[in-house]
């Protein structure tokens, strides 16, 4: 009986917040209540690594069974079967300390199960982790045998890999590591790790060269407009962090493939395998486990468990939503997919097992079912498909979506065919980012920048998973079958880890799929969405009588128009009719340089722009103004964007109204806000503009430093400030303040606003006048 | 040959249809056999030499004045206040009759050495004009010679530092006049009657007033109580104006009051065929009417807009009388009677009445869904004596857009009052006691109307007691034509055609229903038998 042989033992288990480890977890404590376990945890910047292991393992729906069994008693069971030790498996000795390594040291089985699984991880942390890590894990063994004095082949060392470590190889692959079978050879991983590492230095220079420096400072502007300083440089710094993160994928992609795997986590898992082996073989007592693909579970905790989001789930889900109409596989191909509390039961015997003699050709275990039990891809699809069809996704107006019929071609073309629509969406793209759109118009820049994210997403499948629908080896399972066999009845029934047993239709259709779909939180019903309740709630709270700063943007957020028009309509006024058409000809040909300046800073346009009023006698302008506003700027004013203020006002809040504008322009706006923020420009001893300003326009950064001293004149936190704005270049006073609100937002902004969940206004002018108002003042 | 006065047609087989009115635009719609349609008066005579005939009121006034000659005198504090851009409608041929008058009267004025001369705009809570309105109102030689030097005004009602408080009336009401009114020698008013609700103690005390008397009788009870507030000696809204007047002129204060009234030459000769009986139009009519019709129907509303109110009126002037407030008034009213009245016998289950683009409060600007409501519920369904022209619990059909649309420089608090408070509540009381000292005090509606061109913020609730009477005795509304949503949120019902609109009046009056059509323009006045 396994209870009997596990009563009293110790488990040390890493990765045990990942699915497989706590699914490891919940198994142990719930069937074998004679076993305690040791969890390695990372320490979290503020979580105790035992915090970690309640929130993260602890609290999963895997423990709801245990938990209901248990009652009041759960806790107290928990407490005193699991410890919680910090440590990385990454670092030297796993980062244990003497009091952790005799944790460790005490313990019988180390089940190492910590891997980036993530198939597009950078090489580096990909070596870092699934490379060294069980090396890692073996020199903490003998460390800690070394603590508490005990012969380290005492532990048994279950170091968990992958059946793909076969790669591209066909046919039958056996159940023994790679430099004993003839596939080899295998690549040095010594050399390996330090070429890695002087990968990574090449990158990291070619980062920092000036044509890539300017060229991330293109793309962060391109992305944010005229935000100003901090800003942008903090966006080009993680625009450079993302190219050289992007440049070490795709070199570990490159660089597996040249050795024959798909990609750099079967590629390092391999080495992982070979470097242990190398290592640690003549002196631990060594068993690998190397399941397949794991899905949901089939019975334990629950038929259906699931934990995150995993490599199949996002597929399907792409699928059911119809956007993935094509996938690359043969259709009689294996898609060899193991339920994971087959893996954990595998582990559980492989442990209850006498423990190996240390030998460079340890016992390994392929937990799979493609040679003995397989499911063929077009079967997959058809029970998907099938399933899909009884059961379908909605989308946002309540219509089903109706699932794309599969015709399993190659894998260039699928590819081929993405490529090229994102392709073109980004042409598209690129066109409309010339177009001046904003508020409702701007969605569709929005919409089609999500329809190219989705593409990409697919596409990203299709180069990532591709292969593992294609993949030709059969694993080979006897170990496993072996070690099934040799069980009494009883441990069978409770570990119950014969693959041969799946009943894969029942298994897609009545575990796997309701629990993916479960899962991906999508629309499962015909019920039409119909308000935003997020913003709605967001909208009251910034309308509520706890006291606020409003902070409002004026041009594109209050009113309609811009600088240039008020100038404009300044300039044409005293003009006879003949000349007004050609001032605004003129005016209309600077256009395209005036607006390439403003984005590139609105500080240095609005100096720049203003220039032009040198030598206006101010009080002609300023008693003009009132004309300007009630001819022209009122009629283009949003009145929802008027009534707001006044909202803000009547609730008791301040109102702050910060612009570009000059103050004799916006005088007759001043009694709506409590507080004006404006340009002032300096008079000669005449009385006449200078054309010069009298201080830095309030512009980028100055607005969010603004606004943190109206917080403070006001005493209210900045959190519960809220300011409005049209354009990213104002994203330094939306960053700011705890309630941001995007005004007819501008695509770059618009997109910007819908990621972090802010309120966005689409406010209009009253309607009733013509669409083209044209800046010109008339005469008399 | 004498003109016609009004007429009833009771609808037949053989009748081509009625135009009705549809804001920038018209409907040519055919009503139920039995129906009753009522023509206006063709216009009278004007009077031949207007010039001649205002020099001859100004030295013959009526009722206890003496002649103008003798009210001035050299070194006198003189006030000129004349009626704002909201009358007449459309705007007049110039010369306006206004500016007429008030070059006579200052030609007189220096003539006897008056020095210190001020015009005043009576706007009470109205828009300021534009400067091209005052203009027009005045006349450019008033305008140059007065504007620059700040000597023409618009009276300013928030403007604390320029109100004289005169008094209260025997039940209470304040009376609160322009200072530099209230402290002149002499207040010459110059008016247009272009109906009969203006006019009398109404010009000073209304129009050269402020909120703070202004509540006393532009609330809901009063309106209620004016049976119809056109009638001047049944309406409550007068008798609080009366009342007031005494008190002005128990304080000394003394007014010239000079009234003009015109006749009904609404519209020039491209549109002649509005003002034609539908039966006589000419083969020329007809075809304006269908190239005009057709050409409407492709232009925007905005664009139609400004070429509607670009018309000019040939307005003539039919009588002018001056002197004592209220015996000027009295012959003013006879004089629009004379003009405007209709008998009509009965009353009918259904009223209907096409709406035009322009009312008192949106010349040069958008006929806002709450102006659609006042022109229909306010104006046009008072325009009786004795008693309506619809049943107690009958249904009003009023054709127009009624478009969701507002202009935000002249109107911006009407947009808040239809966004915030009519999505609360259409009931005229409720309104008054929830929302009207907010608006009527707030600061940014208060600087619009000071500094901008905007109505007070007040003004959407008077628009909206304007119809309290309507709203009281009619059991339904129908919007012909009408936006569903803004017919809605008006309390009303829209629909698409005649025959939808009588097939829902039929749920309140029945199936057979008597119905009476209102055909204007122009302007005219029933009296109910």
């Amino acid at each position: 009986m396994i209870s009997e042989k596990l009563d009293g033992k110790t488990f040390f288990i890493t990765g045990s917040t990942g699915f497989l480890g706590t699914a490891l977890a919940e198994r142990i404590l719930s069937n074998f209540e004679g076993a305690k376990l040791v969890l390695l945890i990372r320490a979290g910047r503020r979580s105790s690594p035992w915090d970690r292991a309640k929130r993260e393992i602890i609290k999963n729906d895997a423990f709801d069974p245990l938990r209901e069994r248990l009652g009041t008693a759960f806790d107290e069971y928990i407490e005193g079967h699991v410890t919680a030790v910090a440590g990385d498996v990454s670092s030297r000795n796993l980062g244990l300390d003497e009091d952790g390594l005799r944790l460790l040291g005490q313990c019988d089985y180390v089940i190492h199960s910590a891997a980036t699984v993530s198939f597009d991880s950078p090489l580096t942390q990909a070596v870092a982790v699934n490379l060294l890590g069980p090396t890692n894990v073996g020199d903490a063994i003998k460390a800690a045998a070394v603590v508490v004095g005990k012969d380290p082949a005492e532990t048994h060392f279950i170091a968990v890999s992958t059946s793909y470590v076969a790669g591209y190889r066909r046919g039958l692959a056996p159940e023994r590591i790679l430099r004993n079978t003839p596939f080899s050879p295998m690549p040095s991983f010594e050399s390996e790790i330090d070429f890695t590492n002087r990968l990574k230095a090449d990158v990291e220079i070619k980062s920092r060269s000036i044509e890539a420096l300017v060229d991330f400072e293109k793309k962060a502007r391109k992305e944010l407009g005229a935000v100003g300083g901090p800003l942008l440089a903090q966006k080009l710094e993680k625009l450079r962090n993302d190219w050289v993160e992007q440049q070490l994928i795709d070199l570990g992609i490159a660089r597996a493939k040249s050795l024959g795997w798909p990609d750099a986590y079967t590629f390092t898992k391999s080495l992982g395998e070979e470097a242990l082996v190398e290592n640690h073989g003549s002196d631990l007592s060594i068993s690998i486990v190397r399941p397949s693909i794991i899905e949901s579970s089939k019975s334990y905790p629950y038929p259906g468990w699931i934990k995150g989001f995993r490599m199949a789930e996002p597929i399907i889900i792409s699928y059911a939503r119809g956007l993935l109409k094509e996938f690359p596989g043969v259709p009689e191909g294996i898609i060899d997919v193991i339920p994971v509390d087959q893996v954990t039961g595998a582990i559980i015997a492989v442990a209850a097992k006498e423990a190996p003699i240390p030998s460079d050709d340890p016992p390994v275990y392929q937990v799979a079912s493609g040679s003995v039990n397989p499911l063929r891809y077009k079967v997959l699809v058809d029970l998907v498909r099938e399933w899909f069809l009884q059961n379908p996704l909605y989308d946002s107006e309540g219509q089903p979506i109706a699932v794309p019929e599969w015709n399993f071609p190659g894998r260039g073309r699928v590819q081929k065919q993405l490529t090229k629509l994102s392709n073109n969406l980004e042409f598209v793209d690129g066109i409309l980012s010339l177009v001046p759109l904003r508020g409702k118009r701007a969605e569709i820049v929005t919409d089609l920048e999500e329809k190219k994210e989705a593409v990409d997403r697919a596409l990203s499948y299709v180069e990532l998973y591709g292969s593992y629908a294609e993949t030709e080896a059969i694993f080979d399972v006897s170990n496993l079958i072996e070690l099934f066999e040799s069980l009494d009845e009883a441990d069978q029934r409770i570990l119950d880890f014969d693959p041969r047993t799946i009943d894969w239709s029942s298994f897609v259709s009545d575990v796997h799929l309701p629990s993916v779909v479960k899962h991906a939180r999508v629309k499962t019903t015909a019920e039409k969405k119909t308000t935003n309740n997020r913003s709605e709630k967001t909208t009251s709270q910034i309308l509520s009588d706890r006291f606020r700063v409003a902070a409002f943007d004026l041009e594109n957020t209050i009113i309609a128009s811009n600088v240039v028009d008020a100038y404009a309509w300044f300039a044409t006024k005293d003009l006879p009719v003949s000349k007004k058409a050609l001032f605004a000809l003129a005016l209309a040909a600077e256009g395209p340089s005036l607006v390439t300046l403003d984005k590139r800073d609105r500080g240095d346009f609005l100096r720049n722009f203003y220039r032009r009023y040198s030598k206006a006698d101010i009080n002609h302008l300023s008693s003009q103004s009132y004309e300007l506003f009630n001819a022209y700027l009122l009629k283009k004013a949003f009145p929802k964007a008027i009534e707001r203020v006044r909202r803000h006002r009547q609730l008791g809040h301040k109102t702050v109204l910060i612009t570009g504008a000059l103050d004799f322009v916006i005088e007759p706006i001043a009694p709506l806000f409590d507080e004006i923020v404006a340009c002032t420009m300096t008079t000669d001893s005449r009385g006449r503009l200078t054309g010069n300003l009298s201080s830095t326009p309030p512009t980028g950064e100055a607005r969010a430093l603004l606004i943190s001293e109206f917080a403070s004149k006001y005493d209210v936190p900045v959190q519960e400030c809220v300011a409005y704005a049209d354009s990213s270049s104002d994203l330094p006073m939306l960053e700011i303040v705890g309630y941001p609100v995007a005004v007819n937002p501008e695509p770059r902004l618009l997109q910007i606003a819908k990621r972090r969940g802010w309120v966005v206004e689409n406010w209009e002018r009253q309607a009733g006048h013509s669409k083209l108002m044209l800046p010109i003042g008339r005469e008399r | 040959m004498a003109p016609r006065p009004g007429f009833i047609l009771n609808v037949d087989k053989s009748y081509p249809g009625t135009l009705f009115w549809h804001g920038e635009g018209f409907r040519l719609e055919k009503l139920p056999e039995g129906s009753r349609v009522i023509y206006p008066p063709e216009p009278i005579d004007a009077l031949a030499d207007p010039i001649a005939e205002i020099s001859d009121a100004l030295d013959n006034p009526v009722g206890d004045s003496k002649p103008l000659d003798a009210l001035l005198f050299r070194g006198m504090k003189l006030t000129i206040a004349f009626d704002d851009v909201s009358l007449p409608l459309p705007q007049m041929e110039s010369p306006d009759i206004r500016s007429l008058i008030i070059e006579e009267v200052l030609e007189r004025a220096a003539r006897a050495g008056v020095t210190d001369v001020e015009l005043i705009a009576a706007l009470a809570l109205h828009r300021r004009m534009t400067e091209a309105e005052l203009r027009h109102a005045v006349g450019d030689r008033v305008y140059d010679a007065f504007y620059p030097r700040g000597l023409l005004k618009q009276h300013d009602a928030e403007d604390r530092t320029n109100l004289e408080f005169i008094g209260t009336t025997e039940i209470g009401e304040e009376v609160e006049i322009s200072k530099r009114a209230a402290t002149s020698d002499l207040i010459i008013y110059v008016n247009i009657n272009l109906v009969s609700m203006d006019g009398g103690h109404k010009s000073v005390a209304t129009g050269l007033s402020s909120y703070r008397s202004l509540r006393h009788h532009h609330n809901v009870k009063t309106m209620v109580h004016s049976r119809s507030f056109m009638d001047r000696h049944n309406s409550e809204l007068h008798s609080s104006n009366w009342r007031m007047g005494k008190v002005i002129k128990d304080a000394g204060i003394k007014i010239f009051q000079i009234e003009t009234t015109l006749n009904n030459n609404t519209f020039p000769d491209q549109f002649a065929f509005l003002q034609k009986r539908e039966w006589e139009w000419s083969f020329k009519d007809r075809a304006t009417f269908l190239a005009t019709s057709k050409s409407l129907k492709a232009t925007p509303p905005w664009l139609a807009r400004s070429i509607f109110h670009s018309v000019r009126s040939p307005y003539g002037l039919t009588s002018i009388q001056a002197g004592e407030v209220e015996a000027v008034h009295e012959r003013t009213l006879e004089n629009v009677y004379k003009q405007q009245l209709v008998r009509v016998q009965g009353q009918s289950d259904i009223l209907t009445m096409g709406l035009p683009f322009v009312g008192p409060y949106n010349v040069n600007s958008i006929m806002n869904p709450i102006l659609v409501y006042c022109l229909g519920l306010g104006y046009f369904f008072n325009m009786y004596k004795n008693k309506p022209l619809v049943r107690k619990g009958g249904v009003l059909i009023m054709s127009h857009p009624a478009r969701n649309e507002f202009d935000p420089v002249f109107h911006p608090s009407y947009i808040d009052f239809y966004e915030n408070v009519l999505s609360e509540s259409t009931d005229p009381k409720v309104i008054e006691e929830k929302f009207e000292e907010q608006y009527a005090t707030d600061p940014w509606y208060i600087h619009l109307y000071r500094t901008g061109n905007a109505y007070h913020g007040v003004h959407p609730f008077y628009m909206w007691y304007w119809g309290a009477h309507a709203l009281d005795h009619l059991g339904a509304v129908i919007i012909l034509g009408g936006d569903p949503k803004v017919a809605k949120r008006l309390g009303f019902m829209a629909a698409s055609t005649m025959n939808d609109a009588l097939e829902m009046a039929s749920h309140y009056v029945g199936s057979s229903p008597t119905l009476t059509h209102l055909h204007t323009p122009p302007l005219f006045m029933s009296e109910v038998e």
